[in-house]
């Protein structure tokens, strides 16, 4: 990566005594679509606002475009489209009115800033809706409005807080499908944080997982799954006929066919956790075994294992076990 | 699939967007805004009454006025428009006193807080503009908007009191009744930059339109009574005092009584529309002798006013600059 679009080095966010985003680095490309994901109160939306130069870092700095996002704020957001989370509108003004005023505000002229604002309504599927006023707007619409919104100045980076908030599922993947063509027809660089994990995992190149200040681990969805399940990254589950006894004749020679780590039998569903992706083989066995197969099925991690997988193991984990310790503390000294 | 057209039609050529643009975009979505209002509706009609029954007032004891001979200032007959009353009910400077206030806080109370509680802000704020350009622009808009309001209403009165009276107006009558324009826009400004800081002090509408209408009922109900039960609490009796004393010690109350904005407005706007006032506070005997009761020129009237004005003027800066300070690095989330 020699000339990141966004470039953070060693931001840290101090809110009193509680590290909201600590010594974070994070380099995105041009024309990339990043994923930043983590829990709510991870310090997502901290970090975002530190990019716009909405915030001061405690230390540290944010780039962007080669910009010092501290320091030159106005410069950044000339070139970065930013769409809040819970975002709004002036509800007295029509959502053509709202969108020219932010044309306007970046210094477009008024007929060329009607005009975009028209085509990006149509872009966005709320063309019969231009003329009202945005207070009749529906959560989604709104959404779909922050989009075109944002895309009115013509930004070279633009970041989306919780984008799919709000939207019906096939508006979601309608809106995931326009981000991911503008990024790859217009070049855009795209960081949108959420924490619905399937829709990043839709339309992301990359992800980075996001908690409790850190970035603790970033890269593809391939690569994280491998770094994290490289015992088991592949799941089979088959389903026979007849119910298996606990203790089956031939698990332990099912355990010998190459990669397969883990077997776990509950009734007639059998759960095969191997290395490499060796179902035929898996089939093979059932069948030559003389068994019923009745359905059988694979399952590659995605974000969602890697999801629970990381914070189960990290965070959740530490925090609930302190809390319930203190709650039983406090539990057994009243007695 | 769409077509992603839109990206490339057009200019492709972005015009530096200058902050001076942006701030006269604002102050022009802020006026609009305002106008559409009802609560701007609301006080307008408000103010036009009071001006019109203090003016139905004025204008049926014009004749008494004018024609009182002892009076020095019985010539100046359009400032008599302005302040003769009969009694029933207060002229229209006296009710300024206690609207201005009212309009100043009505137009700046919610200017920040609403728009973070709607979520615009933010939205605001990642546009290329300066932060300070965004309450600036909420302060000149409604500044722009009382401004047109009170000279509409003062060229009004003019223009009525032209046709009704058929009375040649004196340029120095325009100079004073534009004058008092002015220090009227002023205090509404004052009133208007302390409520615009209390919206960016308080989250909540509800409390900083609270807190502002709190400032205002102190100063205009309670202050002069506070100020008195000190003062007679502390002074001595009157009996053991020299006539200088007395002098100095009704110097002072008036100096405490003038940290309230609705004094400074009052002896204001009492100086500029009465020209035979030609001090504010006490005047010893030795002072009046030799005095001839005449108007004072129009530049002697604003030299006698010129501390008030400033002071309002210094007041609404001050009001201003805690706000800027509050706004400039506040944390704006959504």
């Amino acid at each position: 990566m020699e000339n990141p679009v966004i470039d953070l080095k060693g931001l840290t966010k101090c809110y009193g005594s509680l590290k909201a985003v600590d010594d974070l680095n994070l380099k995105i490309e041009k024309g990339e679509i990043f994923g930043l994901l983590g829990p709510n109160g991870a310090g997502k939306t901290t970090t975002i606002l530190m990019m716009l130069g909405l915030t001061e870092p405690t230390s540290g700095n944010a780039l962007v475009c080669g910009i010092d996002a501290t320091t030159h704020p106005i410069l950044v957001k000339r070139k970065v489209g930013y769409m809040p989370d819970s975002i709004g509108f002036y509800e007295s003004m029509t959502a053509l009115e709202n969108l020219i005023y932010t044309g306007k505000l970046n210094g477009i002229p008024e007929n060329e800033a009607h005009q975009r604002a028209l085509d990006l309504m149509d872009l966005v599927g709320l063309d019969d809706s231009a003329n009202k006023r945005t207070s009749v707007f529906s959560r989604g619409m709104k959404q779909r409005l922050g989009l075109a919104e944002v895309l009115i100045k013509r930004p070279e980076v633009i970041i989306l807080d919780e984008p799919t908030l709000g939207i019906d599922p096939a508006g979601v993947k309608e809106f995931l499908s326009l981000i991911r063509q503008l990024s790859r027809e217009q070049g855009l660089t795209v960081l949108l944080s959420s924490h619905h994990l399937h829709q990043v995992q839709m339309v992301c190149d990359r992800v980075g997982i996001f908690a409790a200040g850190k970035m603790q681990m970033e890269g593809n969805i391939h690569e994280l799954s491998r770094t994290l399940f490289d015992e088991d990254s592949y799941s089979v589950s088959v389903t026979v006929r007849e119910p298996l006894p606990a203790c089956w004749e031939y698990s332990d020679e099912l355990r010998n066919i190459r990669d397969v780590r883990e077997l776990h039998i509950t009734e007639n569903l059998v759960r095969i956790a191997c290395a490499s992706d060796v179902t035929p083989d898996i089939v093979r066995f059932f069948v030559a075994k003389g068994l019923d197969v009745m359905g059988v099925h694979k399952k590659e991690f995605g974000l969602d294992e890697i999801y629970q997988k990381y914070f189960d193991n990290h965070l959740i984990e530490n925090n609930t076990n302190e809390k319930s310790r203190s709650i039983f503390k406090r539990y057994f000294n009243k007695k | 699939m769409k077509s992603l057209a839109v990206f490339s039609k057009g200019t492709s050529i972005k015009s530096k967007p200058t902050a001076a643009t942006a701030f006269r975009v604002m102050v022009d979505k802020e006026v609009a805004d305002h106008i559409r209002s009802w609560r701007l509706i609301l006080l307008l009609v408000l103010l036009v009454l009071t001006f019109l029954g203090a003016l139905y007032v004025s204008l049926s004891n014009i004749r008494v006025a004018v024609s009182n001979t002892q009076d020095p200032d019985s010539t100046f007959l359009y400032l008599k428009l302005l302040t003769t009353t009969d009694g029933t009910m207060p002229t229209f400077h006296v009710f300024l006193n206690f609207l201005g206030p009212l309009l100043g806080i009505a137009l700046g109370f919610d200017a920040i807080n609403s728009e973070q509680n709607n979520g615009t802000l933010i939205r605001l704020m990642a546009q290329p503009i300066y932060r300070d350009n965004l309450i600036l622009a909420k302060f000149a808009s409604a500044l722009i908007l009382v401004g047109a309001l009170f000279f509409t209403l003062v060229l009004l009165m003019i223009g009525a009191g032209l046709c009704i009276t058929g009375v040649w107006i004196e340029p120095v009558e325009v100079l004073r009744i534009f004058t008092f324009a002015v220090l009227t826009v002023v205090y509404v400004g004052f009133w208007l930059s302390l409520s615009i800081l209390f919206s960016i002090a308080f989250k909540q509408t509800a409390t900083s339109a609270l807190a502002a209408i709190g400032v205002w009922l102190f100063f205009t109900v309670f202050y002069q009574i506070v100020v008195n039960l000190v003062i007679g609490a502390l002074v001595p009796r009157q009996a053991i005092l020299t006539e200088a004393d007395i002098v100095g010690y009704n110097e002072m109350v008036l100096n405490i009584l003038r940290l309230a904005p609705s004094q400074l407005f009052s002896d204001a706007t009492t100086t500029l529309l009465m020209p035979s006032v030609r001090s504010l506070g006490p005047m010893t005997m030795e002072q009046m002798a030799g005095a001839i009761p005449a108007p004072l020129p129009f530049t002697e009237s604003l030299m006698v006013v010129w501390p008030q004005l400033s002071g309002l003027l210094a007041a609404t800066f001050l009001c201003f600059a805690y706000s800027y300070y509050l706004f400039m690095r506040r944390e704006i989330r959504s």
